[in-house]
């Protein structure tokens, strides 16, 4: 019986490739979007564990130095005999890989070199001989080093014996933190007496640049959830369909004794085989897609997070089990509706095939409630939404409720100008568009969401680019910058430059801690460079006035936002008291920034002099300058970096952030593009019978053609018009709430008013050509065909 | 006693209120029987089919099918009665369009698990149905579909043939070459047939003849 109910069910499938087709694309295309973000973020993951792991980070508390500087060697000893465990570590970068030097015989068991494949000898490592141990793709890059293959070593890092580091990065008598071990033996000295300089950071239980990248694999991930979501609205129109078609044969398989549970079930089991199989072939879709965003992913991190990544992606089965998961998942959640009306199915009821816009017309009700609740919720949390989950709560409910209330606009806009049409011809032109309505709907509703998608998103990056253009205009105000190796080289470079530059603007940091937030605060010069091109957010009276002289502070935009500080609050700073003068934005930089007084800073910092200037001076004596600074200091051009260099560094760092933003995007509104055609090709086998009256009466093949064309980009038309007005709220939500959430600033709103008109010509230009096949094939229907419309024989 | 339909009562819901559309109906039908059942529009003559044939139930009386009472079983036993006992010809012969004629034909054999691909080469035989086995049924007549609906009824050798109008969308030459079909192999199988008809001529060419008005037997 199972058999032959089957082989029934999948006849239909067979008989109608093109609606198997469509649906398993769609669902694999629906997959493979979700697949391959996952897999991106599943690989960063793994790296940034990787990288835990490696160096203990997040695990382990630690002792650094206050000031951020490394600690002398002795501080190691002193807390040892003190009856402290602790462990040193000493880390730098050689060539472009991180080294990390760790002591083998006191570090904490898991940290260093772990699970090598080929033989590593301990005895070299002990010895500090300069084994390292590294995976396959860092180790090709120290192809002077011994290296012991180690798979999950951290990407771009190499473990090795401190000795061997401090050597390597000149850092020998130095220590960069020190491991504390969690079972301390009893009665051991104080720590704030036996090392006052030295700050105790607790483990945190997980990794600073896993914290500090949430916001953007999250970003990532609402992307592939709403490509997923535009996928599954091709899936959810053509299992409709599908079941639409079906329902006749449905009521006859139970007339021939077939009970409903098991057609129920054969039915779900159908779909599930489907699905599983669109899931493949997605998950495999997916990996490519990954492998293509990966480099880009990898250069965005690096860039904005100092984060390294496997250059190389692996199928782990966190991201493609969720791919598949994800496509039974949706499956499930677009058939449950169909089988649920297969379920209360009368048997006995007209065996027609139910009209779609009598259907419809019975779910617009619903539809519109809950279309109205939606909308209004987004509308409140417009106002009230704060934090990732709210920012993307608003744009879920805002983009459901739209694409829910779109048949209903459309269906009005019809009514309205069906009303105005005065020739018979523009009258049937009319109704039937209206009555094609509900057939295309699901697939314009994925064309809202993926146009709505490209304006916000555009918007929001439009945006953040020129805001961003201007504040680096702001920032890198220096005509040169120049990094000197040592104290010395910086004595040579000030004399030698301060008769030839306007000014020389020392760059120093010291890396901090303010409410918990980690935070860099910058000890500046007062020329006029701050005050002319700052750009202040929030202030009080005469702040540069005040921060230089040594009593406020200026701090960025993320710190005020994620510590909840503002003008007129105190922050002390190594037992200073000093109070806010002003707020900056600071676009770019995922941690808290602090700005004072040059003076002041010496004092609380001793230890650190600047080894990095900028210099102003005009800027076509630039070349000249880096000659002679090469000829009387010995400095070679390499340590210096023009402005415009520095720019053009930042804003590749800008453009590749967002590489995979437009891709995605690009990807979302190809997949409406393919909701649109599959509807027309699938709606077009079913237009006959609706076509076939006109035809009778006069209207030739061609015009219906024609007049098929001219449906399709007016309501690609209509539904761009609604796009736009969702797509600015979009770009406000992105901006005003979820960037804030996500990064910590919030971005002023421009509007792109020709990249609107491009992008709906580009949706035009995909409907008119999704429609054009669909439009030939009907006008080229035989006459025949028509005919039977006409007679019993059909 | 093959088939014994006793008191039986059905009202539907509707928008103008309850409508009785069976009010206490009784028959008869014996193996290898065949009964006419007339009427108006209206008088309950699908409806009774329907009850008989365990596509509806009933609101009161009993239906006994080989001592089997068919009015107090379940949605499963119904499906299992239709699958095996009963064979249901339908006006508009809902057929499954996605299989050829072939698969069509053998299809209720296979779900009662009796499929017997001789018997299927004979009634496709018989029924002129050879040169379209591996044809669609959109590819066919309505006198080709509605014999292969009468060929897929009669695989199983069911004990009860339930015909519902089985020639009304068919012309009357090609009405009389089904009918005399239907009743050939019926009889041939020994099954009891019930048919619900407009036509006097064709209840004429039954064994017995029942008329319906108003929900009751006149």
């Amino acid at each position: 019986m199972t058999r032959a109910t089957l082989q029934a069910l999948m006849s239909h499938w067979w008989r109608n490739p093109l609606q198997l087709f469509t649906l398993l694309a769609g669902l694999a295309l629906a997959t493979a979007l979700w697949a391959g973000v996952q897999a991106v973020n599943a690989e960063a993951r793994a790296s940034y564990d990787a990288a835990a792991a490696t160096l203990g980070e997040g695990q382990y508390d630690r002792l650094v130095r206050r000031d951020g500087q490394p600690m002398a060697q002795e501080t190691y000893v002193t807390l040892r005999r003190a009856g402290w465990l602790v462990s040193p570590v000493v880390q730098g970068r050689l060539d472009g890989v991180r080294i990390v030097g760790v002591e083998p015989l006191t570090a904490p068991g898991g940290i260093g070199p772990v699970a090598p494949t080929e033989g590593g000898d301990i005895t070299s490592f002990l010895t500090g001989e300069g084994q390292f141990f590294a995976n396959a793709e860092t180790a090709a890059e120290l192809a002077d080093f011994s290296v012991v293959i180690t798979p999950e070593a951290a990407p771009g890092t190499a473990v090795t014996d401190i000795g061997v580091a401090q050597r390597l990065l000149g850092k020998q008598g130095q220590i960069d933190s020190l491991i504390v071990l969690p079972n301390q033996p009893k009665g051991r000295a104080d720590l704030g007496t036996l090392v006052p300089d030295l700050s105790l950071q607790p483990a945190q239980g997980g990794s600073d640049i896993g914290r500090l990248t949430d916001s953007f694999h999250l970003n990532l991930t609402a992307f592939g959830l709403l490509s997923f979501a535009v996928g599954i609205f091709i899936v959810n129109g053509a299992i409709g369909l599908a079941f639409e078609q079906r329902r006749p044969v449905v009521r006859t398989l139970r007339a021939l004794g077939l009970p409903l549970r098991q057609v129920i079930i054969l039915m779900g089991a159908e779909l599930m085989i489907f699905a599983l199989i669109a899931g493949i072939i997605g998950v495999a879709l997916g990996y490519v897609i990954a492998a293509l965003l990966l480099p880009d992913v990898a250069a965005t991190l690096r860039g904005l997070y100092g984060a390294d990544l496997s250059g190389t992606l692996q199928l782990r089965p966190v991201w493609w089990l969720s791919g598949l998961a994800i496509a039974l998942g949706g499956t499930a959640v677009a058939a449950s509706g169909a089988l649920y009306q297969i379920g209360k199915m009368p048997l006995l009821a007209a065996a027609q095939p139910r009209a779609l816009a009598m259907a419809a017309g019975r779910r617009a009700v619903i539809q519109g409630v809950l279309a109205a609740i939606l909308l209004g919720l987004s509308g409140v949390m417009m106002f009230t939404a704060n934090g990732l989950i709210g920012g993307f709560t608003l744009l879920a409910s805002l983009l459901i409720g739209a694409a829910l209330a779109l048949p209903l606009i459309l269906d009005r806009i019809l009514a309205a100008v069906s009303g105005l049409a005065k020739s018979v011809t523009a009258q049937w032109f009319w109704a039937d568009t209206r009555q094609q309505l509900p057939g295309l709907s699901l697939a314009l509703m994925a064309l809202l969401l993926a146009m709505a998608a490209n304006v916000g998103v555009s918007t929001m990056v439009s945006s953040f680019r020129l805001t961003f253009v201007d504040f680096l205009d702001q920032r890198l105000a220096s005509e040169l910058y120049i990094r000197t190796e040592d104290e010395a080289q910086s004595a040579a470079l000030i004399a030698f430059a301060e008769p030839r530059t306007d000014a020389i603007l020392p760059i120093q940091s010291a890396d901090i801690d303010i409410m918990g937030q980690p935070t860099e605060v910058f000890g500046t010069r007062d020329p006029a460079t701050y005050r002319d091109n700052w750009v202040l957010l929030q202030q009080s009276a005469n702040p540069w006035d005040t921060t230089f002289d040594g009593q406020t502070m200026l701090i960025n935009e993320q710190l005020s936002r994620r510590a909840g500080l503002g003008v007129g609050d105190e922050v002390v700073l190594q037992g200073t008291t000093f109070a806010i003068a002003g707020v900056y934005g600071d676009y770019g930089n995922p941690i808290g920034q602090a700005v004072i007084g040059e003076e002041i800073f010496a004092a609380l910092y001793p230890a650190i002099t600047a080894q990095n200037f900028g210099l102003r001076m005009n800027p076509d004596t630039v070349p000249d300058f880096l000659t002679e600074l090469e000829a009387a200091t010995g400095m070679p051009p390499t340590q210096a970096v023009n402005q415009a260099s520095i720019k053009a560094i930042s804003l590749g760092i800008f453009e590749r952030t967002f590489t995979v933003t437009t891709a995605l995007n690009v990807l979302t509104l190809a997949v409406a593009g393919f909701a649109i055609l599959m509807s027309l090709l699938t709606l077009a086998t079913m237009r006959v019978p609706q076509l076939a009256p006109a035809w009778a009466m006069g209207l030739t093949r061609s015009q219906i053609g024609k007049l098929e064309l001219l449906r399709a980009v007016m309501l690609a038309l209509l539904t761009a018009v609604v796009a736009l007005p969702l797509g600015l709220a979009l770009a406000w939500a992105l901006l005003a709430v979820v960037n804030v959430a996500a990064f910590g600033w919030e971005l002023p709103m421009y509007l792109f008013p020709a990249d609107y008109a491009r992008l709906g010509m580009f949706a035009l230009l995909a409907a008119a050509l999704a429609a054009l096949w669909p439009a030939r094939r009907l006008a080229r229907t035989p006459p025949a065909d028509l005919l039977k419309v006409f007679s019993n024989e059909r | 006693m093959l088939l014994t339909v006793k008191d039986i009562h059905k009202t539907y819901q509707t928008a103008d209120g309850p409508f009785a559309v069976l009010r206490g109906v009784d028959l008869t039908l014996d193996a290898g029987e065949t009964l006419a059942l007339t009427g108006e529009s209206g008088s309950g003559k699908s409806t009774l089919l329907h009850l008989i044939g365990g596509l509806d139930t009933p609101d009161q009386g009993h239906i006994h099918l080989d001592d089997q009472d068919i009015a107090i079983l379940d949605d499963n036993g119904r499906a299992a009665l239709r699958r095996g006992t009963v064979g249901v010809v339908f006006q508009q012969f809902n057929l499954i369009p996605s299989l050829r004629v072939a698969d069509n034909i053998a299809f209720q054999a296979r779900l009662a698990g009796r499929h017997d691909p001789a018997w299927d080469t004979t009634l496709a035989d018989r029924m002129g149905l050879t040169p379209q086995l591996n044809k669609y049924p959109e590819q066919l007549s309505g006198g080709q579909q509605q014999r292969v609906a009468i060929a897929r009824t009669l695989a199983p050798k069911p004990r009860l043939v339930l015909a519902d109008e089985p020639t009304g969308n068919l012309d009357e030459t090609t009405a009389k070459i089904v009918l005399d079909l239907m009743l050939e192999l019926v009889s041939e199988t020994g099954a009891g047939l019930l048919m619900v008809t407009h036509s006097t001529e064709l209840a004429g060419r039954m064994s017995r003849r029942l008329h319906l008005r108003a929900g009751l037997v006149a």
